[in-house]
């Protein structure tokens, strides 16, 4: 055996030539279903009968929030594969998801504050579904520290894997709690992505939006992990011209 | 004496010698309430509106700080090889972990917070629910902070690391305890069902966390 | 691809036969091309070797070529990158690292009484561990005041108490003067007349009879 690294153990040039173009697709649907979604959101829908144009804030902040929470579920559904199966992609998919997710969820955040200053004459009002965001934003702050705290890559990927499986299990728990202290300190949320306010005509640039978002994460994750391989490969050749593995002999 | 006591009682007894930090955190509690109360300035009715939540939240913090110590003394002398290859599961020696810190640090800021709880105006009618719900809520900070710990035992200076990772998981052991806190003074109905959901919140870390603790210290030992 | 058996059991073979004596030992481990990584990064590979009651082995090899790596795998606190450890007890090692283990703040005494209780020793494990290491002048005092050799005695005085069949050792010399190296090599010696399997790494002479040498070597 040959092996000089763990990572050697998947097999990332088999990755590579798949994710080029399935990079492509995505990276196109993403553009094409954006330019739709946003032409149906900002042109082509109804203006909410209380809230106005600024309900159109909605067509960006309801897929970014639905996203914020994908986007975690993804990262720790591959990190409990990278710490079951010990592939190494899918601790890399965990790894790189993590940026991705942690933008979604800011731009949940900003555009949630936009969108309620109108409301609430306030820029943040401590609103249930916010505040579950805003959590959960710290929730990935905390995942992606640990990853930069820890020089040693192998073991990162196994103690974050740790890290975003127990804080997978305790988002429902945070979201109850955030929603039981909202309902008790606070009135009902303005904001709603469900319930009678959505009109039928709002659906369309919604789920366009969601699949433009989708297809955006699919091309950033790709491209991400594309370039966490290539300087890992990096290392490793860096690593194996000083040392190679040695063999125990009797003497 | 078993594998699990022996642990409490020497994490306990390393608490209390000199150097231990068990006196630390008590102090640290108490500095966090008297700076907050020199920033909110001598306004009574203000203070005691808002004592309990202030004390939940120093309580956290002072746990926060402490978390460190739980598990980087051992790897870094040694002594965590031998908590793994001792012959009881390293689950129960995690709890055992766990449970020496809620007896060195968290059973200690309870004491404290009804003497602080004087310093803030706590009306006498309130400090019956704040002792309670620090009591059992402190349990779930000293569980899910020793899982931080685990995660940052090898790691040198991670206590602002550990403070980060630890901030968002315990959001719901601060809601239900400053919830029961608050309610409880209010003579609120609400009070008995913020107590259920903060025990049902410890009980659950001291499932998860022993768990998750073990596993991550299984890759903190090279 | 990747596998541990520190959580299988397997059946041993049958050594007990030969040992009549209830404190002996009888546990042997076999490692079967084994690979251990550092960093993410295999440092050590193709490594199989047998480890029978009364054996020992002296693991040698120049800094950094992963000996203590090794030695960990072996002892199990270190899951390998490849290859099988199998032996018939999981409970049958102690590892003794560079460091001691012992706490500062703590006797002597005290150190010594955690480890009897942590290893479920019997209660007179501590006392007779710390004579044998010659540490009963210092029974009172604080660990952190001993000085390096004797800390260093403390550290050792775990393979005692812990008694289990096979030790695994770290550097057990480093630090300590001719009368406790010599002190040391007794208790090697009667550990494995007693029946059990010791593997040290070190740079250091030692002296241990019928010792396989083993080195970690390209």
């Amino acid at each position: 055996m040959s092996a000089t690294s763990i990572y050697e153990y998947a097999n990332p040039a088999q990755f590579e030539r798949v994710a080029d173009r399935a990079f492509t697709l995505a990276l196109i649907a993403a553009l094409v279903l954006g330019a739709f979604g946003l032409y149906f959101a900002l042109f082509n829908s109804p203006a909410d009968y209380q809230q106005g144009e600024t309900v159109r804030i909605m067509y960006v902040h309801v897929p970014a929030a639905w996203m914020a929470m994908f986007c975690y579920s993804a990262m720790a559904a591959a990190s409990a594969a990278g710490f079951i199966w010990k592939h190494p992609l899918a601790d890399v998919a965990a790894k790189e998801t993590a940026p991705i997710g942690a933008g979604f969820t800011f731009l949940a955040l900003v555009t949630g504050s936009l969108w309620g200053k109108p409301m609430w004459g306030a820029w943040w009002a401590w609103d249930a579904r916010l505040t579950s965001v805003l959590i959960l934003f710290f929730l990935y702050i905390g995942y992606m520290t640990l990853w930069r705290a820890i020089p040693d890559k192998t073991r990162a990927a196994k103690l974050a894997a740790i890290l975003a499986i127990v804080g997978f299990v305790n988002v429902p728990i945070i979201k109850f709690s955030v929603d039981w202290w909202n309902s008790l300190h606070q009135p009902a949320s303005i904001i709603r992505a469900d319930g009678p306010t959505i009109h039928g005509s709002m659906l369309t640039p919604l789920f366009l939006m969601i699949g433009a978002y989708m297809a955006g994460y699919v091309a950033m994750l790709l491209a991400s992990m594309k370039n966490e391989l290539a300087a890992r490969r990096l290392a490793r050749m860096e690593q194996l011209e000083t040392t190679k593995p040695a063999g125990l002999v009797e003497r | 004496m078993s594998a699990f006591a022996a642990v409490i009682v020497r994490d306990v007894t390393l608490a209390f010698r000199a150097g231990g930090g068990a006196l630390q955190a008590v102090s640290f509690f108490a500095l966090t309430i008297v700076l907050f109360a020199l920033a909110v300035g001598p306004d009574l009715s203000l203070m005691s509106d808002i004592a309990s939540p202030v004390l939940w939240a120093g309580a956290l913090l002072a746990t926060m700080i402490s978390l460190e110590q739980i598990y980087r003394p051992d790897r870094e002398d040694g002594s965590l090889d031998a908590l793994v290859e001792c012959g009881d599961s390293l689950v129960f020696i995690a709890l055992a972990k766990a449970l020496a810190h809620w007896i060195s640090t968290g059973l200690l800021l309870v004491a404290a917070a009804p003497l602080l709880a004087l310093l803030l105006n706590l009306e006498g009618s309130a400090l019956a629910p704040l002792v309670i719900s620090l009591l059992i809520g402190t349990v779930g900070l000293s569980l899910i902070g020793a899982f931080a710990g685990a995660l940052a035992a090898a790691l040198p200076r991670a206590g602002v690391l550990i403070a980060v990772i630890v901030s968002p998981l315990y959001a719901p052991i601060l809601i239900f305890g400053s919830g029961a806190a608050s309610a409880g003074a209010a003579g609120d109905p609400q009070y008995g069902a913020n107590l259920m959901l903060l025990a049902a919140s410890s009980l659950f870390a001291a499932i998860i966390s022993p768990l998750a603790s073990a596993a991550a210290l299984r890759f903190n030992l090279d | 691809m990747v596998s541990s058996d520190r959580w299988r059991w397997e059946r041993a073979p049958v050594w007990s036969a030969a040992m009549s004596d209830a404190s002996a030992f009888a546990v042997s481990l076999s490692a079967r091309d084994l690979a251990v990584a550092r960093g993410g990064r295999i440092i050590v590979e193709n490594v199989s070797l047998d480890l029978k009651p009364g054996d020992a082995i002296v693991l040698k090899g120049a800094n950094g070529a992963g000996k203590t790596t090794l030695l960990r795998a072996l002892a199990g606190l270190l899951p390998p990158a490849a290859g099988e450890i199998t032996l018939s007890d999981e409970d049958a090692r102690v590892f003794c690292g560079t460091l001691n283990a012992s706490k500062a703040a703590l006797s002597v005494d005290e150190n010594l009484q955690f480890w009897t209780a942590l290893y479920d020793a019997p209660s007179g494990a501590a006392v007779s561990a710390r004579s044998a290491l010659g540490l009963d002048a210092f029974a009172a005092r604080p660990a952190g005041q001993l000085s390096t050799g004797y800390a260093r005695r403390l550290g050792l005085a775990r393979l005692l108490i812990a008694n289990r069949p096979l030790w695994f050792v770290d550097e057990p010399i480093a630090g300590l003067d001719a009368g406790s190296v010599k002190t040391f090599e007794a208790i090697l010696n009667q550990h494995r007349e007693k029946g059990g399997g010791v593997i040290v790494a070190t740079h250091e002479a030692i002296d241990i009879p019928n010792a396989r040498m083993m080195e970690i070597s390209h």
